[in-house]
Parts: C-alpha cells; sequence; structure tokens
C-alpha cells in the first residue's frame, strides 16, 4: 500500500511536469517574425510593425487585416515618397505571452516607429503598457475589448468599434429588427466572447427578453451539454461570443440536434473557416455582427469599391474580415509620415487630429484613442459567402 | 440547476455514453501499455490524432457526402479499418523507436515517460507542419488549422419522446461495444492475448516460461493502436474535423478514464469512459459547460480517495474470463 502510495505520488509529479512541459513547448513552437517589406528610401524610411496571430488557428481574422495594410504600404511606396515605409510583422499566434517577447525586440531591435495591431484584445492587454513606455503609437484594426480604452494609454488607438458598442448594435438588432423574446447567450470564457456575450444580454434583457447563458471549452469538440441545454431552453435565437473555430463546432452540433432557431456571432466569427467548421448546410442563414465593415461589392462607397478591386487583384480573393480596417489603421500612419512626422511622437499627436474617410469607415479617434464612429454591420451566411445584410439598425434578417 | 439535470437527463445521458465509448476506446490503449510495461504511453493521444487524419482523409479520397442508413455504416467499417491500420501501425512503430531503444538500455522508467514527451510533441508538430499540408494539399499555414470534412446525413433511429438516438451515436455506442468484446476475447482466449496476461502479471517468470516480450509489448501496443484508430474513425462521424492538437484534450480524458476505472484493467478502462463521459454530461447540465471538467475531475479525486486503485482496481492479470 505504502509503495503504492508512493509510485501514485511521483505519477502525480510526473504529470504535472507533463504538463507544464508540454505548455512550454507550445509556447517556444513558433515565434519568428519574418521580414518581407522592401525597406530603403529617400532616408533611410522607417519601420511599421505588424502584429498578430499570422499562423495559428484564429489566423483567419489576421490575414485579411495584415494584407489591407501591406496594400496601403505598397500602394504609398509606389508613389516614391521621401520617406519609405517597411511593414514588418510579428507572429504572436495570438499569445499575450509571445506578443510581449516579440514586441520586446521590435521596439529594442527593430526599433519600429509604430504598430498596426495587436490583433486580438488578450494580446493587446500585455503589449499596451509596453508600447505606451516606449512611446510607440499603435493602431488596433480589431481588438475589441471595452477595458483597452480605460487603461488611459495615450499612444493606443484602435480602427474599430469595441464590444460594447458591438453588443449595443447587435443587441439592438436582436430585440428590434428579430423581435426575438428568448435570447440564448454562449461565451468561450475568454475575454473577448464573455464580454460580448454579457453586453448582448445587458441590451436585450430591459427591452423584455428571457436571457440563458452557458459556457464552453474552446478546446473541446464536444458541446453536447450546451446543445441540450439550448434545446430544452427553445431560444428564437442563439448568440454565441467568442471565435469561428468554436462557432463552427457549436453550430453544427446545434443543427444537427435539430434547434431550428436563429444563430448569431461577432466579429471572431466573421470568417470563412466559421462555414467550413459547421458545414455548408449548417451555417446558412447563420448572422453575425461586426463593427467591420467587409464591403466585397463596393456597395458603402466608391472608395471601398476601389479597394475591393485592388485587394482582390493584389491577392486574388475577395475583402474579408478587417482587410479595410487594417488598410484604414496603415492610411492614418501613411497620413501622419506624409504631413512630415517621422518620429513616434510627432505621429502620436497627428493621429489625435487625425480625420479622413477611410476605404471602411470616417476615421477619427477620440482622446481616448476610440473610433468616433459607433456604426455596426451585420452580416448572413448564404451560400458559401457571407455578404453584407446591412446596418444592425436597419438590417432585416432573411 | 437541478430541474435542467432532470429535463436533460436523456440527452446528456446519450450524449455522455457515446463521447464516453471513445474515452473507454482511447483509454485501452493506456491501460493495456501500462499494465504490460508499467510506462504511461502520452504520445497515445497523437496514435489517436493520427487516425482521425486518416478517416478525414478517406472520406476526401472516397469523396463521400450524405451518407446515412446503410451506407453509413459501411463507411464506417471502412473508416475504422482505414485508421486502425494506421493508427496500430504508427503504435507499433512509435514503440520500435521511441521505447523499445530505451527499454533495450535498461532505462529508467522516467526515461520512457521522457520519450513518450517528445514522441508526443514530435507527432504534433510533424502533422502541423509537414503532414497535413501534404495529405491535404493545403498551404503551409493551414497545417494548424482543423480539416473539416461533412459526410453524414443523421437522422434519429430510435425516438421515443424524451428518448432520441441519432444514427451516429448509435454507431459509436455499438461499435465501441463491439471492438470491447473483440479485444476480451483476444486477450482472455488466444494465445498471445495469454502472453501479454503472463507479461503483465510477472514479466520475468514470463519470460522462463517461453514468452516473447517484444512479441508480448509489439502486439500490446498494435491492439492499443488499433483501439484508438477505431475511436478516431467514430469521432469523425460525430464531429468530422480533424486537428493536429485533438489529441491533447481527449488524451488527457482518455488517461482519466483508464485512472478512473483502475489503470491496467482493462475493464477498468471501459468502466471508466463511461463513468466519466456521464460525469461530464451531469455535470454540465447542473453546474454549466464550463464546470464540466472540475466536476468529472472531482469525481477522479474522490474516487482516488477511497479506491486509490480506481473502481475495478488495478492490474490486467486480473481481468480473467
Amino acid at each position: 500500500m505504502e509503495r503504492l502510495g508512493t509510485l501514485r505520488r511521483n505519477m502525480l509529479r510526473v504529470t504535472g511536469a507533463v504538463a507544464m512541459s508540454a505548455v512550454l513547448a507550445l509556447g517556444a513552437g513558433a515565434c519568428s517574425g519574418g521580414d518581407d517589406g522592401k525597406g530603403g528610401g529617400g532616408d533611410g524610411g522607417i519601420t511599421i510593425g505588424f502584429m498578430g496571430d499570422l499562423t495559428g488557428e484564429n489566423s483567419g481574422l489576421v490575414i485579411p487585416p495584415y494584407q489591407g495594410a501591406q496594400l496601403a504600404v505598397e500602394q504609398y511606396n509606389a508613389t516614391n515618397p521621401k520617406t519609405k515605409i517597411t511593414l514588418k510583422k510579428y507572429d504572436s499566434q495570438g499569445k499575450p505571452e509571445q506578443a510581449t517577447t516579440l514586441i520586446q525586440g521590435a521596439v529594442k531591435n527593430d526599433k519600429i516607429t509604430a504598430l498596426i495591431g495587436p490583433a486580438f484584445s488578450g494580446e493587446s492587454q500585455s503589449v499596451g503598457p509596453i508600447l505606451d513606455e516606449a512611446k510607440i503609437p499603435s493602431i488596433t484594426p480589431s481588438a475589441t475589448n471595452v477595458t483597452l480604452a480605460e487603461k488611459s494609454w495615450k499612444y493606443w488607438h484602435r480602427a474599430v468599434a469595441d464590444d460594447a458598442v458591438q453588443g449595443t448594435g447587435a443587441g439592438g438588432f436582436i430585440a428590434d429588427q428579430v423581435k426575438a423574446k428568448k435570447v440564448f447567450t454562449v461565451h468561450d470564457n475568454q475575454d473577448y466572447g464573455k464580454g460580448l456575450a454579457d453586453s448582448i444580454a445587458n441590451v436585450v434583457k430591459p427591452k423584455g427578453a428571457q436571457v440563458q447563458t452557458d459556457a464552453v471549452d474552446d478546446k473541446a469538440s464536444d458541446y453536447s451539454s450546451t446543445v441540450n441545454k439550448i434545446k430544452q431552453f427553445n431560444p428564437e435565437i442563439v448568440y454565441f461570443g467568442g471565435y469561428y473555430s468554436v462557432a463552427g463546432k457549436l453550430f453544427k452540433q446545434l443543427r444537427e440536434a435539430g434547434y431550428t432557431g436563429k444563430m448569431m456571432s461577432g466579429d471572431g466569427s466573421l470568417a470563412a473557416g466559421l462555414v467550413e467548421g459547421a458545414g455548408q448546410k449548417n451555417a446558412q442563414g447563420a448572422l453575425l455582427s461586426c463593427g467591420c465593415v467587409i464591403d466585397a461589392e463596393g456597395k458603402v462607397s466608391a472608395k471601398s469599391k476601389k479597394f475591393a478591386e485592388d485587394y482582390k487583384a493584389k491577392f486574388g480573393s475577395p475583402v474579408a474580415i478587417y482587410s479595410s480596417e487594417g488598410y484604414d489603421a496603415a492610411t492614418a500612419l501613411i497620413e501622419a509620415i506624409k504631413a512630415g512626422k517621422t518620429k513616434s511622437e510627432d505621429i502620436n499627436a497627428f493621429l489625435k487630429t487625425v480625420d479622413f474617410e477611410g476605404v471602411g469607415k470616417r476615421i477619427k479617434f477620440d482622446d481616448k484613442g476610440e473610433l468616433a464612429s459607433q456604426d455596426i454591420y451585420v452580416y448572413q451566411v448564404k451560400d458559401n459567402t457571407i455578404p453584407l445584410l446591412g446596418k444592425s439598425t436597419e438590417a432585416k434578417p432573411a | 440547476m437541478l430541474d435542467n439535470f432532470v429535463n436533460q437527463f436523456w440527452p446528456n445521458t446519450i450524449d455522455g455514453l457515446s463521447l464516453g465509448a471513445i474515452y473507454a476506446l482511447v483509454a485501452l490503449g493506456y491501460t493495456m501499455v501500462y499494465g504490460v510495461l508499467r510506462l504511461i504511453n502520452f504520445a497515445h493521444a497523437e496514435i489517436f490524432m493520427v487516425g482521425t487524419f486518416a478517416s478525414v482523409f478517406t472520406i476526401q479520397a472516397l469523396g463521400v457526402s450524405e451518407v446515412g442508413g446503410l451506407g453509413l455504416i459501411g463507411v464506417v467499417v471502412l473508416l475504422a479499418l482505414v485508421s486502425g491500420l494506421v493508427s496500430g501501425g504508427s503504435a507499433v512503430l512509435l514503440e520500435a523507436t521511441a521505447y523499445r531503444p530505451l527499454r533495450k538500455r535498461g532505462a529508467s522508467r522516467l526515461a520512457a515517460l521522457i520519450s513518450a514527451i517528445g514522441a508526443s510533441i514530435f507527432i504534433q508538430q510533424l502533422f502541423a507542419t509537414i503532414g497535413v499540408p501534404l495529405l491535404f494539399d493545403t498551404s503551409k499555414e493551414a497545417g494548424k488549422l482543423p480539416v473539416n470534412s461533412h459526410f453524414v446525413e443523421r437522422s434519429n433511429v430510435i425516438d421515443l419522446g424524451p428518448i432520441q438516438v441519432s444514427n451516429d451515436k448509435l454507431i459509436i455506442f455499438l461499435g465501441a461495444i463491439l471492438m470491447m468484446i473483440a479485444l476480451d476475447q483476444f486477450v482472455n482466449r488466444t494465445k498471445l492475448g495469454r502472453g501479454i496476461r503472463s507479461t503483465a502479471q510477472d514479466p520475468e517468470t514470463a519470460v522462463l516460461m517461453g514468452v516473447n516480450i517484444d512479441r508480448v509489448v509489439t502486439a500490446t501496443f498494435l491492439v492499443g493502436g488499433i483501439m484508438a484508430g477505431v475511436a478516431a474513425a467514430l469521432y469523425i462521424v460525430r464531429f468530422e474535423q480533424a486537428w493536429y492538437f485533438t489529441g491533447f484534450l481527449l488524451g488527457i480524458k482518455a488517461f482519466t478514464a483508464a485512472v478512473l476505472g483502475g489503470i491496467g484493467n482493462i475493464r477498468g478502462a471501459l468502466v471508466g469512459g463511461f463513468a466519466l463521459g456521464l460525469f461530464e454530461a451531469y455535470g454540465a447540465s447542473i453546474f454549466g459547460s464550463g464546470w464540466k471538467d472540475v466536476v468529472a475531475f472531482s469525481v477522479l479525486i474522490l474516487v482516488l480517495m477511497f479506491r486509490p486503485t480506481g473502481i475495478l482496481g488495478e492490474s490486467l492479470q486480473q481481468a480473467r474470463a
């Protein structure tokens, strides 16, 4: 018995070590920032970084804004300006600890003048203070967590509406356009997903809707217990706060279990991977809310039409999530450089006053770094595309 | 809370059993290797993962879609064959490269454990960086993304009011039971099975009695691998998605199931798998899905406090007919 006791203790210790080493190995798995800018120019040029999950599980959300930024920089460099821009990418895999290491290298070794990103909220939380201390301005195309604007970082901006705005917009859509009386919210227990799901609940409850909530594990593949809760509650709409890899699995299992109501998610799920994960049949009609403009058909403005055409010509695929935000974030920095601001501090001061019509929305930051525009857009899955349905206050679900 | 448990009892029971069946099949591999070598083969999770890719690859090669009814059974049998062979082969290869050299040199069990972890990470990264892009002809970056393949046409085959069982869940449950019976017969009725049991009981005496240890170890890994491969095929029928990292969580769960039932005990792995599946489903319905792992592991700790050797106790040697 005693021998067994020690054996088991040893085994437990070993299991702990296994978990640790697995985590370490994962962290060290892939961490190299590529350099694909051209660089060099009249005065040696400046380097702008782009940080986000460029190869990981949710890279479908980050590659389009990177390509948007790349397009803006290339178009600018093609005009043969005095100060050329090198866009350097930092692949954080969306992991805060990896982003922290990368940003220190970017500041100290690569001497970046400004940063586009980090793409996600979690990594932004850890990168923000470092950039603030180093006095380097950043514009994130896609990190939407509300608390980011409340840190009083002086060098931080975002080119997209935050989760609270998205929650209000999507919640308003659920209450006023869908007219749902029973709403089930699901989230993945992370900053972004939970924040979004909670704000939806807070908007629809006062409007008289019954709300139930459940959380899922993003690493798991079986969501049957959540599905069973939803079937029991039988809501008119299920809103999932989280990323597309989970949304795909959840929507698939919901439809397969015979749930027939509406399914909706946020910007984190607005990617082709949602349709692939859920299966085209199961994903049909799923709704997505986003502060972003994805306008492949060029309906919004002439500028967005031209951007959609240029993007398609360059990358061979239609504009996707946050590609216009990535383009606009880069454009804001380019505007500063065009105005002769090449020092980080001068660019930051310029960003306080920048005001132009971007390819997506009007780009103007308030004193916290938040985008002035508060519009939320709704998209709906049709076949294997996710076209724009309209603004959340006007869109009518099919 | 509790009314959720009562109202969703039947759907959760059915989901718990079908997921538990997959846990149990994977747990068999952990428990058999432990029984024979006293080694926790952490790379077993990756053997399962390899099987899921084999299944998805087969489906894409066949180009089937929307299969239901008897056709689905045929497809499942084919997938189980392919995945079973691929996983079984991988397990034998794993043993020959990662464990046998250490065993021959009389390395400590801890060294074998480190080798297991190394092999596990190696196989994962092999698939993420080379395997998936090569097999599915995607870009290099896409190796870390899940590969989807939708091919099952689901329908309810049992429909008794609250008790509704869909065809895929029934196939998983019955398929797993069938494999377990086959394994039980193999271990208890065949000569090689007797070799496995005797090695588990006392390796030295087994050698003296003329048991070829290498053959027994290879057979153990092969059988464990085949079980994981069949589990992978059944998993694909249900979830239709292969991912290089799938093995991690499922492996931990299956290992837990093996410990819960009594590691080294084949029937224990079955009991542990089904019990864990049910605890998770019920725990999730009572406390919310975010708590299901907490519930499952609390149950594990409770069981180990009162029965340190698991529900059915340790050792393969006691599993006789």
